[in-house]
């Protein structure tokens, strides 16, 4: 649908032809060709008439956007289409013209505009011409005012899937076990629900407070993932086994916060909790070429039962990937036999642009 | 005295975490007439163990590796009173409210504990709710069912539903036809055509259901039916309703 339909702008439009209209009818009235009232009943239907016919500039417009089409080729169609319209434009109005005025009023018209027939076909390509310029324009304000709701609208999915990440670092399921296993271990081992409780309030302050930054230390995140695997080690009890792997120099490394958590913890949920005898997690970090890898890895079984939510974690991961570092990061996911593994690679930071 | 002469009832523990059933072993100390009878870590263990002792009670995790507790309650039937088990998942939650089956909330406290008992006592010997309908209330919209629970005698079997080529309707039971064999499950076609996916499964006749990634073409069959012929050579009647439907599901494919 052509814009200026669609945005209620046409009167503007044709408002634009109105000084070319009222010339031509002073000029044949000047001249003494037709009166005022025939001058007018001529110029403004063929006028109209054009300015609709302008409007089709539109579609070659579109078809051959600037900067991506060969200048010749954009030259050719638009001369083309200028002097295909400007002809149908020229024929109709005499033909028109022949139809509403008397003989002796036509022979006047004739005697003065035949031979300058050529010069109204050439204002006619230019006027053509003139629309698709204007329609270039146009088209330049439609794509600016897109490009421009579609960078909002992303601003808004980056901040939603900030919080939505936020909120999902604390599991219900994660907490409500964690408080069951608590509860068990009370009567059983006093001292051991002691530091669960501890650890459990260690783990849910570090999540706060690292949820209230933009970015932080590996060594940070770190931090929390050992907090969560000590407080899952309790719930599992020998079905979950870790190994981690850390360069040393990884851990003054920049990234989001909790973007590690949601994996460990799908490793866990996904992978250890539907195997009865149990598997290993292992955690490997390191940098790279500029890059931070990190790699999870957990056992699972690829026949399990699907748990509620797969998958949502993940997608939340990449989002936020995507919404800090555009296509510079990598989230891959790989299953292979009873291996899951799940593949991060981030741009460094160094802590000054942080 | 008189409580030791009365019958004592058994009970089976099921859930994958030790300190889980901890709980409810502590919980059901003060209960003399309840014996535990064993406790399982998984479903497959809580299948064997129901045969070996026929408990008159059951807790049971929801969530457990390999089958959940629906999957038990499926494989073992519905004639035992079953007192569910779960952390945080609503609609189960939402499942078991509706069809007034008795749940516990992790932590686990002993005044829900003990009123669940007790609902659970009143209720003993009678019949479960059927256990696909309940694990099909509590299964989150929009989501079907991945795969199919089939115990052949005392063998317990998963069958993905991507593996599923037809089902056929048999009187009470279904015949799920994979990988070139036949497995036979008590279910009706309708129930079992309602869990799943009806982008990829369609009932092609009364007592047909394929699975469209199945079907190699469909031939005319006498006057107002067709056959379908699988891609393992199967041939399966198509009624005239049948065929509407897989034509406007091959529409809305394209």
């Amino acid at each position: 649908m052509h814009p200026l339909f669609t945005r209620n702008r046409l009167g503007l439009y044709l408002l634009a032809w109105v000084p070319l209209v009222a010339t031509s009818i002073y000029s044949l009235v000047a001249r003494g060709a037709l009166d005022w009232w025939h001058a007018t009943a001529i110029v403004v239907p063929v006028f109209l008439f054009y300015a609709f016919l302008c409007l089709s500039a539109w579609y070659p417009c579109r078809a051959t956007p600037l900067g991506r089409v060969s200048f010749i080729r954009l030259l050719l169609t638009h001369l083309i289409a200028a002097i295909f319209f400007s002809f149908i434009w020229t024929r109709a109005s005499g033909a028109f013209t022949y139809a509403v005025l008397s003989p002796e009023e036509l022979a006047g018209l004739t005697r003065q505009f035949l031979p300058q027939v050529n010069v109204i076909f050439t204002v006619g390509v230019l006027l053509y011409l003139l629309s698709v310029a204007f329609h270039y324009v146009l088209i330049a304000m439609e794509d600016s005012r897109r490009a421009e709701a579609q960078a909002a609208e992303a601003r808004v999915l980056a901040r939603d899937a900030e919080l939505k990440a936020l909120k999902a670092q604390i599991n219900p399921h994660f907490l409500f076990n964690s408080l069951n296993s608590i509860s068990a271990l009370t009567s059983i081992d006093p001292s051991r629900a002691r530091d669960m409780c501890v650890l459990l309030g260690e783990f849910l302050r570090l999540t706060l407070g690292l949820g209230e930054k933009t970015v932080v230390h590996f060594s940070e995140e770190l931090d929390l993932l050992q907090k969560y695997l000590a407080i899952e080690k309790i719930r599992f009890g020998d079905r979950l086994k870790t190994h981690e792997a850390i360069q040393e120099e990884s851990r003054v490394c920049m990234l989001p916060p909790l973007l590690l958590q949601p994996l460990m913890e799908n490793a866990i949920r996904h992978g250890i909790a539907g195997l009865p005898e149990g598997g290993i997690v292992r955690l490997t970090a390191g940098r790279q070429n500029g890059r931070l890898e990190i790699l999870v890895e957990n056992s699972w079984d690829p026949d399990a039962p699907p748990r509620r939510s797969s998958g949502l974690g993940l997608r939340n991961v990449q989002q936020r990937l995507e919404a800090r570092y555009g296509k510079e990061a990598a989230l891959r996911v790989m299953a292979e036999g009873d291996l899951f593994q799940v593949s991060l690679s981030i741009p460094l930071e160094s802590e000054e642009t942080a | 005295m008189n409580a030791l002469a009365k019958k004592k009832w058994r009970a089976l523990i099921v859930d994958d975490e030790e300190l889980a059933r901890h709980i409810i072993r502590e919980l059901l100390q003060p209960h003399s007439e309840i014996e535990i009878a064993t406790e399982c870590a998984n479903g497959f263990e809580a299948v064997k163990a129901f045969a070996e002792h026929k408990p008159d009670l059951i807790f049971l995790d929801v969530q457990m590796p390999k089958l959940t507790g629906f999957d038990v309650l499926e494989l073992i039937g519905e004639k035992v009173s079953v007192i569910f088990v779960t952390a945080y998942d609503q609609y189960a939650m939402r499942a078991f409210e509706v069809h007034a089956v008795d749940y516990l909330l992790k932590p686990i406290g002993r005044e829900r504990f003990e009123a669940a008992l007790a609902r659970a006592k009143e209720r003993l010997g009678k019949k479960m709710p059927a256990a696909q309908e309940l694990a099909a209330a509590a299964r989150p919209p929009q989501q079907f069912l991945e795969r199919v629970v089939v115990k052949d005698g005392t063998r317990v079997t998963l069958i993905p539903v991507t593996k599923l080529d037809y089902v056929e309707a048999q009187d009470d039971y279904v015949a799920l036809a994979s990988q070139g064999k036949k497995h036979l499950k008590q279910q009706t076609i309708a129930s079992l055509e309602a869990c799943l996916d009806p982008k990829c499964f369609v009932r092609i006749h009364r007592s047909y259901i394929v699975n469209l990634e199945r079907v190699a073409r469909i031939e005319p069959y006498g006057k107002d039916s067709r056959l379908a012929i699988l891609s393992d050579g199967a041939r399966l009647p198509v009624s005239r309703t049948g065929y509407a439907r897989l034509q406007s599901l091959l529409d809305e494919r394209k």
